[in-house]
């Protein structure tokens, strides 16, 4: 099996100059939103409570940041060793995604200073699915910088560190982490009841959501693996990918299953064909999700790296689609309310982003997360 | 990719307790009744004159600011419930709008504020309890030091009633709480005690469902006493009867609500959702309480997934 090893190379480069500048301008926003209040920056209003920062940071970066726990899962509990080389580099992306979904809820909340009354015990209110959700992601930010941390120990040490127990307990919480809080992600929605629309409001809200986060774990592994091989000029490491990505046409039947079968129980499937945005952006995300599910049934096709990278992206998107419809899309409070995010709002989406793609970008190339195959060029 | 018997084995195991836990049970929730000591207020669209005298006991109850949405002819000012108005008179018109509660060509008041609901969606969303049902008079009130400004109150309320400070710094939720600070002085509710015709009146929910149900059996054209401010104000004022539809508004939705509303034109028309009996929460909740039960079983999968992980790396050694 092929070691860790650091990438390498100059940190400030044209790639890296823009997504700072990006941030940067975010910077500016955050500075106006902390200033005058969520109004002056958002669109985000009585009906539309929730906006961007919530279903795009936290809800879709979460789930993209699933990679993490996805190979965990495949890696120690279906004990597939040969996956090993592709667990940091997907631990890392968790790592920050949560991190960040962690400092857009802080950005969000509108009584920032009273966060800690989560951690209180007589505040906390334990019929409250947030509150499961805020702890958990709370302590799965912790766990992934643990199990992350042998990376900062061999950076400077330089040897290989062992498994120990302890982080034997790191890695299983932080399968259990996620399991628990990205199926809440789907709980969270059913209080909506009247105001988010039948094709997506449902009993299995959880269930859906869950299967969903897998899959997209497995596919943002390959969607990262092949866009470091572009932007590092690395091999691609397409061998590997082919057998990790037979996974995803697996869940993929599994989450259509219940997704149909849920709604032909509740009998709305009829909606999907209204004609409307919702039915329409139902019927695309669903596009989103078959269309994979097809490519990658094929043999043939798993082992071609171009494939591959369509079907990532394909299903990246279906999932992304999947979490806008059910907290921004199919969500109606009626009275005329609408949203649509404000310019100032979306830059602090993409400033988010890009320190995430900064710090990727820092942290590959400083410690050792890529796997190394002696013709790795710096 | 070949994959052993036995490590197959293993990772189904693993599945199952995974699908297990994360699989939603379908179990009814135990329902949650009214309290015995629930308070609210009955509000009458047929007896309703539009003053909106309540409106204005309303801010003064809760020296809440005068608030206008834009040039919009007085009466219609403000439009909607917001961050300034805990309570609002709004108007349902149709055709030539001539004739009072009535569905064509007519015309009919709706109050809107909070319906303290029986099972409410903002107490079970808040993760810091800055939501309290008061276990005694049922009165749903916030409390702006627990508050984190999560906003999950307002996804999870059906009638879209708390309210966000969205141009402050320091923002707080806003809505009524059946003007908690004069009942704790032993008065009632601002718009209650301001409404000179009856229309809202304060009162236990139970005896105010019996009041609702005694109007319904009136006869419509004939003079009856209304009680007015409170059903046991002792004030009364003799006034016709109005054609009510059947349903008494908030007897059963989502659970019921301690406000109840009788109305001339269907409650859809006056711009009320049409929900379901079951609460939200209650699904919710059950979800939750199922999975989460004493935490038990998340330890349970913790100590499974431990042993997976432990052993996977032990093939290593």
């Amino acid at each position: 099996m092929s070691e860790a090893k650091p990438v390498g190379g100059k940190v400030f480069t044209g790639p890296f100059l823009f997504f700072l500048v990006i941030t940067l301008i975010g910077i500016y926003f955050l500075a106006k939103r902390f200033m005058f209040g969520l109004g002056a920056v958002t669109n985000m209003n009585d009906g539309f409570p929730w906006g961007i920062w919530i279903t795009y940071d936290v809800v879709v970066g979460t789930a993209f940041a699933c990679g993490g726990y996805s190979m965990a899962l495949l890696v120690y509990i279906f004990n597939n060793g040969e996956y090993h080389p592709l667990v940091r580099p997907a631990l890392l992306a968790s790592m920050f995604g949560y991190t960040l979904a962690g400092v857009s809820v802080f950005v969000d909340i509108g009584r920032y200073w009273h966060i800690y009354n989560v951690f209180l015990p007589w505040f906390t209110n334990f019929n409250s699915v947030l509150l499961e959700v805020a702890l958990c992601i709370a302590v799965y930010i912790v766990v992934l910088w643990i199990e992350f941390s042998p990376a900062f120990i061999e950076a400077k040490s330089g040897t290989r560190s062992k498994v120990n127990k302890l982080l034997i307990f790191f890695i299983a919480l932080g399968i259990l982490l996620p399991t628990m809080h990205q199926s809440s992600l789907g709980s969270l929605m059913i209080l909506a009841g009247n105001k988010l629309s039948p094709l997506w409001w449902s009993p299995a809200l959880p269930l859906i959501f869950l299967i969903s986060a897998i899959t997209m774990g497995y596919t943002v592994v390959i969607f990262e693996s092949t866009v470091s091989a572009l932007g590092f000029k690395r091999p691609f490491e397409t061998e590997i990918l082919a057998k990790l990505s037979l996974v995803i046409p697996i869940l993929l039947v599994i989450l259509l299953v219940v997704r149909f079968g849920d709604l032909l129980m509740r009998g709305q499937l009829g909606l999907a064909f209204s004609g409307d945005l919702q039915g329409n952006m139902f019927l695309l995300e669903n596009v989103l999700h078959i269309l994979p599910l097809l490519i990658l049934a094929s043999a043939t096709n798993r082992k071609n790296a171009k494939m591959l990278f369509l079907s990532a992206c394909c299903l990246m998107l279906g999932g992304l689609l999947y979490r806008f419809n059910t907290y921004l899309i199919g969500f109606d409070p009626g009275n005329g309310w609408h949203y649509f995010p404000a310019v100032g709002e979306q830059f602090i989406t993409y400033a988010i982003i890009a320190a995430e793609i900064l710090l990727y970008m820092i942290f590959v190339k400083k410690l050792p997360v890529l796997p190394s195959h002696g013709r790795a060029k710096a | 990719m070949k994959i052993k018997r036995r490590d197959f084995l293993k990772g189904a195991a693993g599945c199952g307790v995974l699908a297990a836990v994360g699989q939603p049970a379908f179990a009814e929730a135990k329902k949650k009744e009214r309290l015995p000591g629930a308070l609210g207020f009955l509000y009458d669209s047929t007896l309703c004159i539009g003053c909106q005298a309540c409106m204005v006991g309303c801010k003064k109850a809760n020296n809440m600011p005068v608030e206008s949405s834009d040039l919009l002819p007085i009466w219609e000012n403000p439009r909607d419930l917001s961050a300034k108005t805990l309570n609002i008179i709004k108007k349902y018109e149709s055709g030539t709008g001539q004739n009072k509660d009535q569905e064509t060509d007519g015309f009919a008041y709706v109050k809107r504020q909070c319906m303290h609901c029986a099972d409410p969606g903002c107490v079970s969303a808040c993760p810091v309890s800055a939501m309290r049902k008061n276990p005694d008079t049922g009165v749903v009130t916030y409390n702006k030091d627990a508050c984190i400004g999560c906003r999950y109150c307002q996804v999870a309320c059906p009638f879209n009633i708390p309210k966000f400070q969205w141009d402050s710094a320091f923002p707080q939720i806003v809505k009524c709480q059946m003007c908690s600070h004069l009942l704790a002085k032993g008065e009632i509710p601002g718009c209650c005690s301001s409404c000179p015709t009856g229309a809202t009146v304060f009162g236990k929910t139970a005896d105010l469902l019996a009041e609702a149900k005694r109007r319904r059996q009136m006869e419509p054209g004939k003079y009856y006493d209304f009680p007015v401010s409170s059903l046991d104000s002792g004030k009364t004022y003799s006034q016709m009867a109005g054609h009510y539809v059947p349903n008494i508004y908030g007897e059963s939705e989502v659970g019921g609500t301690q406000v109840l509303m009788l109305a001339g034109v269907p409650f859809g028309k006056l711009g009320l959702p049409d929900l379901p009996e079951k609460s939200y929460a209650s699904t919710a909740e059950n979800i939750n309480h199922t999975i989460y039960k004493g935490m038990i079983a998340p330890i349970v999968v913790l100590a499974g997934l431990y042993f997976f992980v432990n052993s996977s790396q032990k093939d290593k050694d």
